[in-house]
């Protein structure tokens, strides 16, 4: 990651740190510059007055509501990442079936969800379900569309991961003669999430983010509650409140991610030895992953 | 919300296709804006990124710094939320533009970001001892990252690319909600305007989608192979 261009050229001698140096200080004056020029402008539109950004102090009631809208926010995301991953586990489980009957159908709906912007999946569940005759919440509306795609792309990841494990497991294990399913959830599912379970977390992270898509279908998240507060106190005050809201999500985010590489440190802890770049395989893995034409083409 | 079955459906079945084919010309509009928004955007995104994946290899540390920081606040940030600082905050300052300008740049301030992981990831990708044969031989720093770094970086990003460019298209739909009448706004403005045809107006919006994400996924895939025979 950090370090590694420095193949690329030999280590800079007294003139190269010199450069560096200088061009340190200029990028560092440039950068100033332009945070200094922003600040200015917002001082003078008015926007860095101390009244603004004590609203959060001065209203008890927006603290309650963004605290009420990152519950409905965490409640959605939730919901969905359950769902999704149940999804993503039998698509996974159908896509690698004997029968072509399931095979197909499985691959079509995966392929299918995974084309399509995840706000055309929420409104054809907001609009398109009630058409047919099932009347459901914003709520599940927005679970269900955030389902469709998150099921079909963490379907991706397991198959990756699966499709990263080494053939002999497989063979041994039917051998030993265990049967396909047992063989699933004995052999390939349990290594499978380990391996990725860094890129299952960022799909998560992508989830999360993507509940903010619930206020279009009027569903009462973080993003739509700090909208409903703009609208009554006036716009003036949409810098301060799309900031802590925006801030909120960095750190929600930030925790997941944080989650994420502890896991990652503890498992390749464990595994230990031989095994400890096993997690950076899986990557290499991921890396076919969004483009339909599979993971088994990434690394032979 | 949408007051569903007033009359006109139950007469003549369920799906009423027609109101499809009555706007085609509202749907083509639609489409060509989602290209358009999907053209500039990809393109604002792509020198961004590569820009800011330039500033986190660089040895000037202030500029990883700015990479680093620009990268994981805007990542770790709602594209919607995006939107929102753009459509209604820099109006506060008096930075007007029109909404299509405004979702372009939303659209390409968050895919930067992206860019600039998967460029970076790409350089990063190039096996370590293929640079070190290059400065072995007695290539020089441009040289080597001329001729032997960036072809097969190239290669190696073009994948991640592709997906991160796929993603654009599809989050272009986010624009129909800050007043960009493209394909998912037309979608939306046709359900109200016939709620007995609102799952015909859904499909046809997917068809529309489809043909979108499926002729990139069709390029991509041919450029891979014309790369990878080159190798």
């Amino acid at each position: 990651m950090s370090g590694t261009p420095i193949v690329l050229a030999d280590p800079p001698g007294p003139r190269g740190r010199r450069r560096i140096l200088i061009s340190s200080i200029l990028a560092l004056v440039v950068l100033a510059g332009l945070v200094t020029l922003a600040l200015l402008r917002l001082a003078d539109k008015g926007q860095l007055d101390g009244e603004l950004w004590s609203v959060f102090v001065d209203q008890p009631d927006l603290r309650t509501l963004l605290w009420n809208g990152l519950l409905d926010t965490l409640r959605a995301a939730l919901t969905a990442m359950v769902f999704a991953a149940a999804l993503g586990i039998a698509l996974a489980l159908a896509r690698t079936s004997r029968q072509w009957a399931v095979r197909i159908p499985a691959t079509a709906v995966v392929e299918l969800f995974r084309s399509l912007p995840v706000l055309m999946l929420i409104l054809f569940a907001y609009l398109g379900l009630p058409a047919l005759g099932w009347q459901l919440s914003a709520f599940w509306a927005l679970v269900l569309g955030l389902t469709a795609y998150n099921g079909a792309v963490i379907s991706e990841i397991f198959r990756a991961g699966i499709a990263s494990i080494d053939r002999g497991q497989t063979e041994a294990a039917s051998a030993l003669g265990l049967r396909p399913l047992q063989i699933f959830r004995l052999i390939q599912f349990p290594q499978a999430v380990r391996r990725m379970s860094p890129t299952l977390i960022s799909q998560l992270v992508t989830l999360l983010k993507d509940t903010s898509l619930g206020f279009v279908i009027a569903y009462s998240e973080l993003l739509r509650s700090g909208r409903g507060a703009v609208e009554f106190l006036g716009s003036r005050y949409a810098l301060p409140i799309y900031t802590a809201i925006a801030a909120i999500y960095i750190v929600t985010n930030g925790l997941l991610s944080a989650l994420a590489r502890w896991l990652d440190r503890r498992q390749s802890r464990r595994l230990g030895g031989r095994h400890a770049e096993l997690p950076m395989d899986a990557a290499a893995a991921t890396a076919a992953l969004p483009e339909p034409s599979g993971p088994d083409s990434a690394r032979t | 919300m949408p007051p569903h079955r007033i009359g006109r459906s139950t007469a003549r079945g369920s799906i009423a296709i027609d109101a499809v084919f009555d706007n085609l010309d509202i749907f083509a509009e639609g489409f060509r804006r989602t290209v358009g928004l999907s053209l500039f955007a990809a393109i604002a995104a792509l020198i961004l990124g590569t820009a800011l994946a330039a500033m986190r290899v660089s040895p000037v540390p202030p500029l990883r710094w700015f990479g680093t920081a620009y990268v994981e606040i805007v990542r770790n940030t709602p594209l919607t939320v995006v939107f929102f600082f753009v459509v209604f905050v820099l109006p506060q300052v008096d930075i007007r533009f029109s909404y299509f300008t405004f979702a372009v740049v939303a659209l390409s301030i968050y895919h930067g970001a992206l860019v600039c992981e998967a460029v970076r990831s790409g350089i990063n990708g190039v096996d370590l001892g293929q640079a070190e044969a290059a400065r072995a031989l007695g290539l020089t720093f441009t040289q080597t990252l001329r001729m032997i770094v960036l072809p097969q970086a190239f290669r190696n990003v073009l994948q991640p690319l592709g997906s991160v460019i796929s993603a654009l298209i599809r989050n272009t739909s986010i624009a129909a909600a800050f007043g960009v009448q493209e394909l998912t706004g037309v979608v939306q403005r046709l359900t109200t305007a016939n709620p007995d045809s609102v799952i015909a107006v859904l499909l046809g919006g997917v068809v529309a989608y489809l043909i979108l994400t499926l002729a990139l996924a069709g390029a991509l895939a041919l450029t891979e192979r014309r790369v990878a025979s080159a190798r």
